[in-house]
């Protein structure tokens, strides 16, 4: 057979106009997300390989005697020091802003002696300063005694992995891997066992009350983690009334990171693992009776293969949460390190910025694989959601349901009980001598933090990341999906927008840091601005909201856009009238899941608000450290209240939004 | 006195040396063909021959790698299609499912300026068209898979483009409701006179609707021709297979207008092989023909397997003259009937010189 060859010129499409806008879109949000991650990412990493030390060789120094002629000879400082033993290597690794006064070089150095000091660096690069006057370069200068008292070196910028290397020979911050993963395994795997159980009575008992169960169970997606913290320490803490059950173990520690963790971490294990649940084929469990398998059986042959990819997905998802939160071991931790606190401590407490950057990318190491690993795995599970199979229907069972009834009542005790204990502690007058109520722990504005201001802040700031969040997200899902052509654009933007689900907001948080506040950054502007607690938020969470945006469109049909453009109509005008109205509700979903988790959320926004945006939550955590416990507690109740009138306001949209249109969304 | 001149049909869409490559998969090779203008074409072939890829590229929803697609004179190879004329109809109908019937229609009429009056009528027009003058305020997810069909028809004629183009339109309707609209979609089509192309991997389908048929196999066209022409002169083994039933027969080349097969000598017209070039001889159930014993060509078989098939029935003979070959036979009732015929019985056929075709054995 004779293979013709093709020969032709390549057909280069000729773009139109709605070509031109479609990039021109997401171009925008591609820059977006550049700005929002990328940059401070890359910032925050070079700022983990930038190593600052004091270079003894790059300056000279020629000393006087008393009547001051120069005797001896110029010398560098590294010949001084190598001379009299003054300073380690150690000594001379500091951070960016560190600074050496030289005095020290002499053990007899006295600032009223009449000796004087000639210096200069070796080139022009070596910056010293006098008193807060920076100097650089080779020209000798001179110095009286008193005023060489005031000359300090700079350090000069290295990349490499000296900071690593220090890191990880400071084992007060490496055991923190270790305690991280530690807490972070444990209470993967009694959350997901927890909710498996709670999953399965749902999914297959017949027990009562099924819709105030599920209801609880989503109960702890409404409060920052750090709120479980503080109802533990009114439990089981110092002064806790159920101190007695820890038989003389402390629950500032792992013990309470561990049942915080549990409590924050239930429902996204609880509806990871339902959904496994609810896609099992009935067919195979009306196999498994015909084979007359036992109940036993079946569970280890027909559910649990069934449920694997859910299980698996549950605890890395899990896993990903514990090790990434903060707010938790913050208020409970005690003196039990974990990374995401050693970020904070370093950043806030030590100003070690460097150092901040070290433990983030050790943070990122499990936090990333955990995320690589879960992806893997819902690639399978939504093969599995393809096939064909009929929808399991239990059958009632009076002691099976029995025991799940009561199960099901132990978790949703211990649930409700955490965020009792939260409210009973915010209205009470002085725990644990006066317990009369009051609302005298809302008057915020006499505490710090941020008072009712702080809440304000709050409901703006998730608004504000609801509203541009969402147009944001779908625009940007509906560009990656809907639009044709510009592949590699594409697939980039893709992979942009998974990102923010593999870094844990601590790390963002401190990205932002390194590049905004850099005053060579144009954008330096929005720094300290609610502008920047929204645009971290939006980012932060922007992956599961792409996610939802993704999974909606798909579902329409692809060949609208075709029609569409065979119509001679603008894609805009589809997009208006019918993408939209069609995705309505999840661009719900995807709203008030950008609303609570803002409300909730403190890890990214701890390093970024300032005193004018203080938030609710931040509120919270700072109450909590000023020892003010009650008000943070009612101050974690308001973010409470709110997050479920949100959530109510929410589901009477969506169920209005669903009559209206349910002539049209009746499946043919 | 002179005749007039038959017009010389009019070309209105011209595809010239047409490539389409996916990486290093070829999709589409050197296709070039004219539709004439106002005809109803179709694609026809297996899935993966490269059919839908080549509506798609006439449509400019996703562009040929390299080659020429003229529409009306004009050279429309890279635009768009927003900036070309055609309207299109999918399988999966793609109504768009919030807007009423008349919305959908009037979706393509909007934006020129028309008063709304006008698109009120012509959306009526149009739902007259289809035969659906009721619908109008539903919603799609109210109308059954046919009528939904009929209203992304509407849609797409909505705007009188020169060009329909229908992708597989009926392949997702019951069997019923498909025949039904078979004819509907083709009586349409010529009271529009709307030059259309249409996709569809149903062979009936395309012998009933279609003037002319492009059969396609791995991305390139196998033979261009009308329904009968198809049929009755497949060009390759290919089309013979594809479309109706086809004995094939591994057979040798003899003199020009010979066959042997296994010894048999066969007369075949259209055998023009060098002697002894290794070909395949085939002929349709339908055309061999039961004969008495003793005629001239009759061939002696016997009855192997005889399955009723409502009209005819189809036999599988053996033929121990050549060898023991197996034919599927189709047999009217009547021939039944009168012959009698049942399972092991002998009886004698004939195979006609001028339907029994011979092409080149596959790889050799």
């Amino acid at each position: 057979m004779s293979a013709a060859e093709m020969t032709g010129p390549l057909v280069k499409p000729k773009l139109g106009r709605d070509d031109w806008m479609q990039r021109g879109f997401m171009l925008v949000i591609a820059l977006y997300l550049v700005i929002a991650l990328a940059l401070p990412l890359y910032a925050m990493l070079s700022k983990a390989f930038s190593t600052y030390a004091f270079d003894l060789t790059a300056f000279e120094v020629q000393v006087s005697d008393e009547s001051g002629g120069y005797n001896t000879p110029p010398v560098t400082l590294a010949e001084l020091n190598a001379d009299r033993q003054i300073w380690s290597k150690g000594d001379l690794i500091v951070g960016s802003d560190g600074r050496l006064g030289l005095t020290d070089l002499f053990p007899d150095f006295s600032f009223r002696s009449p000796v004087m000091y000639k210096f200069r660096g070796v080139t022009a690069d070596d910056i010293y300063l006098v008193g807060s006057e920076r100097q650089t370069g080779p020209e000798w200068q001179e110095f009286d005694s008193n005023t060489f008292r005031r000359l300090v070196i700079r350090p000069a910028k290295d990349v490499g992995l000296g900071n690593f290397t220090r890191y990880f020979s400071t084992p007060s911050l490496f055991q923190s891997i270790e305690n991280s993963l530690l807490i972070a395994a444990i209470s993967t795997v009694i959350t997901v066992t927890l909710a498996f159980w709670f999953a399965y009575a749902l999914a297959r008992s017949c027990m009562r009350f099924k819709g105030v169960f599920r209801m609880i169970a989503m109960l702890p997606i409404l409060v920052p983690s750090l709120l479980p913290g503080i109802a533990l320490i009114y439990l089981f803490g110092n002064q806790g009334i159920l101190k007695a059950f820890l038989m003389g173990n402390t629950i500032y520690g792992p013990i309470g990171i561990v049942i915080g963790s549990v409590f924050f971490t239930f429902p996204h294990a609880m509806i990871i693992i339902s959904t496994a649940l609810s896609i099992s084929d009935a067919r195979l469990y009306e196999a498994a009776v015909s084979l007359k398998a036992s109940r036993w059986k079946t569970f280890w042959t027909v559910t649990i293969p069934g449920a694997r990819y859910g299980l698996f997905s549950a605890a890395f998802v899990v896993f990903n949460l514990v090790i990434t939160d903060f707010g938790l071991p913050k208020v409970i931790g005690g003196k039990f390190n974990v990374l995401a606190v050693d970020i904070y401590k370093q950043v806030i407490g030590q100003q070690n910025f460097e150092m901040g950057a070290v433990v983030s990318v050790v943070l990122l190491v499990p936090a990333v694989l955990a995320f690589a690993i879960d992806r893997q795995v819902q690639k399978k599970q939504v093969a599995l959601l393809s096939a064909r199979s009929v929808v399991y229907e239990p059958k009632p069972n009076k002691v099976f349901d029995r025991i799940f009834l009561g199960y099901s009542s132990l978790v949703a005790v211990f649930i409700v009980g955490i965020i009792a204990m939260c409210q009973f502690a915010a209205l009470v007058k002085f725990w644990p001598y006066n317990l009369s109520l009051s609302l005298r722990n809302y008057n915020f504005d006499l505490m710090d933090g941020g008072g009712w201001g702080a809440y304000k802040n709050s409901i703006t700031m998730a608004i504000l990341t609801a509203v541009i969040g969402t147009v944001v997200v779908f625009l940007g899902a509906y560009m990656v999906e809907k639009t044709k052509g510009f592949e590699k654009g594409r697939a980039a933007f893709q992979a942009l927008a998974m990102l923010p689900m593999a870094i844990p907001g601590m790390v963002l948080g401190l990205s932002y840091i390194f590049f905004f506040n850099n005053p060579s950054n144009p954008l330096n502007v929005i720094y300290g601005t609610m502008i920047i607690l929204v645009v971290s938020t939006v980012t932060h969470f922007y992956t599961v909201s792409h996610l939802t945006a993704v999974t909606a469109l798909k579902q329409m049909d692809t060949e609208f856009e075709s029609v569409s453009a065979s119509l001679k109509q603008p894609f805009f005008k589809l997009f208006w009238r019918v993408t939209v109205p069609v995705s309505m509700p999840a661009i719900l979903n995807i709203s008030i899941y950008l609303f609570v988790n803002a409300m909730t959320t403190v890890s990214a926004v701890v390093f970024l608000y300032s005193t004018d945006t203080a938030l609710a939550s931040v509120a919270v955590l700072n109450m909590d450290d000023a020892g003010d416990i009650a008000p943070a507690a009612a101050m974690g109740m308001m973010i409470f209240y709110t997050n479920a009138g949100a959530r109510i306001i929410h589901a009477l949209a969506s169920r209005r939004i669903l009559r209206r249109s349910e002539a049209w969304r009746r499946s043919g | 006195m002179l005749d007039a001149p038959a017009p010389t049909p009019k070309v209105y869409l011209h595809i010239e040396d047409l490539w389409k490559k996916f990486g290093d998969f070829v999709a589409l090779r050197e296709i070039s063909l004219d539709v004439i203008e106002g005809e109803f074409l179709c694609f026809l072939g297996p899935s993966g021959c490269g059919k839908t890829t080549l509506l798609r590229a006439i449509a400019g929803l996703d562009l040929q790698t390299t080659g020429k697609v003229e529409q009306a004179g004009r050279d429309v190879s890279n635009l768009p299609p927003a900036e070309r004329d055609f309207g299109i109809v999918f399988q999966s109908y793609a109504l768009f499912p919030n807007l009423t019937i008349e919305k959908n229609i009037a979706y393509g009429l909007e934006n020129e300026k028309r008063p709304k009056a006008e698109i009120r009528a012509r959306v009526a027009e149009l739902l007259e068209l289809v035969g659906l003058p009721e619908q109008g305020r539903k919603y799609p997810a109210q109308l059954s898979g046919g009528q939904q069909q009929r209203i992304a028809l509407a849609r797409a004629i909505a705007t009188n483009p020169g060009l329909l183009l229908l992708d597989e339109p009926l392949s997702a309707l019951d069997a019923k409701v498909r025949v039904h609209l078979r004819h509907e979609v083709k009586e349409l089509q010529r009271k529009l006179g709307v030059t259309t192309v249409m996709v569809t991997h149903d062979q009936e389908e395309a012998l009933s609707m279609a003037d002319r048929i492009v059969v396609m196999n791995h991305g390139t066209i196998e033979q261009i021709g009308t329904p009968v022409e198809i049929y009755r002169e497949p060009a390759s083994l290919f089309v013979a297979d594809f479309i109706g039933a086809m004995n094939q027969i591994p057979a040798v080349a003899e003199t020009t207008g010979t066959v042997t097969i296994n010894g048999k000598v066969l007369a075949s017209d259209n055998s023009a092989f060098a002697k002894g070039a290794k070909v395949v001889a085939a002929i349709r159930p339908e055309d061999i023909i039961p004969v008495e014993a003793g005629e001239a060509e009759a061939i002696p078989v016997q009855i192997g397997d005889m399955e009723f098939l409502g009209s005819f029935y189809r036999a599988t003979i053996t033929c121990a003259e050549m060898g023991g070959v197996e034919l599927m036979v189709d047999f009217s009732i009547n021939a039944v009937r009168r012959l009698d015929l049942s399972i092991g019985k002998s009886m004698s056929v004939h195979l006609p010189a001028d339907r029994l075709k011979v092409f080149p054995a596959e790889g050799g």
